[in-house]
């Protein structure tokens, strides 16, 4: 009798703290909705479309900085999905094991540098060398959209160089665990099948593709929430452009920039209402990668039954 | 994990807040009972720009025997916000409130007072192996209208005679985020171009049609000290701190001046004559062979009729003290000291302030 009233009391009271992180997400909601008002009625849906952002004026449309947000993360991924599937290959299955701590502890060590360093290392480093390339960048290049703009170093294509870098760990960890729960059957039976080490791996990968997918969405929840690194290196200019080269500007560079002197009040409930798009976006992401994450995680609980054929991991990247 | 910390974070911030300021006004209310002399304590917020100048000050009033003053830089327009919120006893920024703000202060606590404190000069910086490069103002809107693209402009180059300009592509600097410096920047650009008034404005951000934006004047002076080309404006202290080339400006008066502290004074002492009743006065492209042609007033700003007898006397004081005695620490942190006839009527204007319906 005792015992299960404890328990009882025991599922309300630790209940209570997921209750807690349901509300304090639903509050969130709740108060960007409440403290956009001004702008959602005033701009309704073009908000998403709309390209003038003037303070001025009082006119406001959020897409240069949900499509910098969006363009830029997609870069980081493209720069880091194979440097970090390369990290956590390595480690899982061909590092000695010796090395296998210490570079697991390196990769998660960059995850824990302050994103401020990243954008001073960004800002002394990085930028200098972009410039320069843009400087040698031959003119009948310069014509092809991708490399356009004027060679003043910070831009696109320097944030998207940074936010790989800060993605690197986030997927390179995950990706890792997925190889390390892919059940050791899998490989021996590539292995009796005569397959080379290579070949191995690559059944592994293929075993694991939907979380390795996911490894790479919860790269690009990282990414795109990321503020202070991309805000000091990207150029803060809200232009709609696929030039690696020219200044752009994201949704949290933006809040974080213009907030604190954001004096009137539809200008205040626009810059809420970015923070909304992102919460929305960003919520979407990761809903979708957890999907991904569950789907595999639910695969391998499974009896394991060899893929039907292998297929080329990779293609997902976007 | 992430989500959960920046909510617990943002929790603990909401929840810290209010508690401050509870804390903050019990404990003046107490100690007011008690002494009449010391220690109020007075709560202000606002322009970054006045940061360094407020440390000094407000530690030297504190020191002889002043109210103690807790002063966050938030940036201008988040100070004017908590003023009218009522999160703090002053606000300090670098434009005066407009229409719609001014409609807000009234319906919250009454009309506001606007007192000038300080002045500025904000400097055009540059990075090209050119020394003294002279710019008007036509030339700087067009430069930031985006339709001077190369230093060797024709419209530069008639402005420097016998000065070999290089075939450099301008690299456009401006703040990313709203501040009073570009307030004083587009105000200027708004008063000498038409067109720049008409496609841009003056305000503390705006909608700008060329140029990459770098947060903080720190941020702004350092770009254009890394990008070959650059050109930016930041408060006149940055330039000389990173020795940045800083341009001279054609004034009214057709003169090229430099920036400096004695620019902004001239300047300031010209817009005295003429000043508004409600010293609102934007004084960019002042009168004068000497003035510096873009710079600006700081203010603080109060509510003019005080609820509290007590934190009510302690404003008015602290005010007396910033505008006579803080002005002996101007010279040295590059703010420009208040000239006789703005101190003459920023007395007038704290005379004006009633402290519950007594002056």
């Amino acid at each position: 009798m005792r015992r299960s009233s404890d328990d009882r009391w025991f599922r309300i009271g630790t209940g209570v703290f997921p209750a807690l992180v349901l509300a304090i997400a639903a509050g969130i909601a709740y108060e960007l909705t409440t403290d956009s008002m001004l702008s959602i009625r005033k701009f309704g849906l073009s908000f998403w479309t709309g390209k003038t952002w003037d303070p001025v004026s009082g006119v406001f449309g959020g897409y240069p900085f949900i499509w910098g947000t969006l363009y830029s993360s997609i870069l980081a991924l493209i720069l880091s999905t194979p440097i970090a599937l390369g990290i956590a290959i390595f480690i899982s299955e061909l590092s000695p094991r010796m090395l296998r701590t210490p570079l697991t502890y390196l990769t998660e060590l960059l995850a824990a540098i302050p994103s401020i360093v990243y954008g001073l290392w960004g800002i002394f480093v990085l930028t200098p060398l972009i410039r320069k390339l843009e400087v040698l960048t031959p003119d009948w290049l310069k014509k092809v959209p991708l490399f356009s703009g004027p060679p003043v170093g910070v831009g696109m294509g320097t944030a998207a160089v940074i936010l790989s870098i800060m993605v690197v760990p986030f997927t390179s960890s995950v990706a890792r665990e997925i190889l390390k729960n892919v059940p050791v059957a899998q490989r021996e039976a590539a292995y009796a099948l005569g397959a080379t080490r290579w070949e191995a791996i690559k059944v592994a990968i293929g075993y694991g593709k939907t979380g390795m997918i996911g490894a790479i969405m919860l790269g690009l929840g990282r990414a795109l929430g990321e503020t202070m690194a991309v805000t000091m290196v990207i150029g803060n200019a809200p232009i709609v452009s696929l030039s690696l080269f020219k200044p752009q500007y994201t949704m949290a560079a933006v809040i974080a920039n213009e907030f604190t002197e954001a004096a009137d009040e539809l200008y205040l409930h626009a810059l809420i209402e970015i923070g909304l798009l992102l919460f929305i976006i960003t919520i979407v992401v990761n809903v979708l990668s957890r999907l991904l994450i569950w789907t595999a995680t639910r695969r391998f609980a499974r009896v394991i039954v060899m893929p039907a054929a292998v297929e080329e991991p990779e293609e997902a990247v976007a | 994990m992430r989500k959960l910390v920046f909510a617990a974070i943002l929790l603990a911030f909401v929840a810290c807040k209010p508690s401050e300021t509870t804390t903050g006004t019990t404990e003046t209310s107490s100690t007011a009972a008690t002494a009449t002399a010391a220690p109020v304590r007075l709560q202000g917020a606002g322009s970054t720009f006045d940061t360094p100048l407020f440390s000094k000050v407000f530690d030297a009033y504190q020191k002889q025997g002043g109210a103690e003053v807790n002063y966050q830089s938030i940036g201008s327009g988040g100070g004017v916000q908590q003023l009218i919120k009522g999160v703090v006893d002053f606000g300090a920024s670098d434009f005066p409130l407009n229409d719609e703000q001014t409609k807000a202060a009234e319906a919250a606590g009454g009309p506001v007072v606007h007192v000038p404190i300080t002045m500025g000069a904000v400097s055009i910086g540059y990075n090209l192996p050119v020394d003294g490069l002279k710019l008007d103002g036509p030339a700087l809107a067009d430069i930031y209208l985006g339709k001077i693209t190369k230093w060797n402009d024709r419209k530069i180059a008639a402005l420097n005679p016998g000065v070999k300009l290089p075939d450099t592509a301008v690299a456009v600097v401006h703040r990313a985020e709203g501040s009073g410096t570009t307030f004083i920047f587009t105000s200027y650009l708004a008063a000498i171009s038409p067109e720049w008034k008409s496609k841009v404005g003056a305000a503390g951000s705006v909608q700008w049609p060329v140029g990459i934006g770098a947060k903080g004047s720190e941020g702004v002076s350092g770009q254009v000290l890394n990008t070959p080309g650059g050109i930016g404006y930041f408060e006149m202290a940055y330039a000389n701190q990173n020795h940045i080339k800083s341009a001279l400006l054609k004034n009214a008066d057709g003169q090229f001046v430099a920036p400096s502290v004695q620019g902004a004074a001239d300047a300031g002492a010209g817009a005295a004559a003429n000043m508004p009743a409600d010293l609102k006065a934007v004084f960019v492209n002042a009168a004068g062979p000497t003035s510096y042609p873009i710079a600006g007033f700081s203010w603080i700003i109060v509510f003019q009729h005080q609820k509290d007898a007590t934190k009510g006397q302690a404003i008015v004081n602290m005010l007396k003290y910033v505008v006579h005695d803080g002005q002996q620490f101007a010279q040295a942190l590059d703010y420009a000291p208040l000239p006789k006839p703005v101190q003459d009527l920023d007395d007038k204007a704290i005379a004006s302030i009633t402290v519950g319906g007594q002056p």
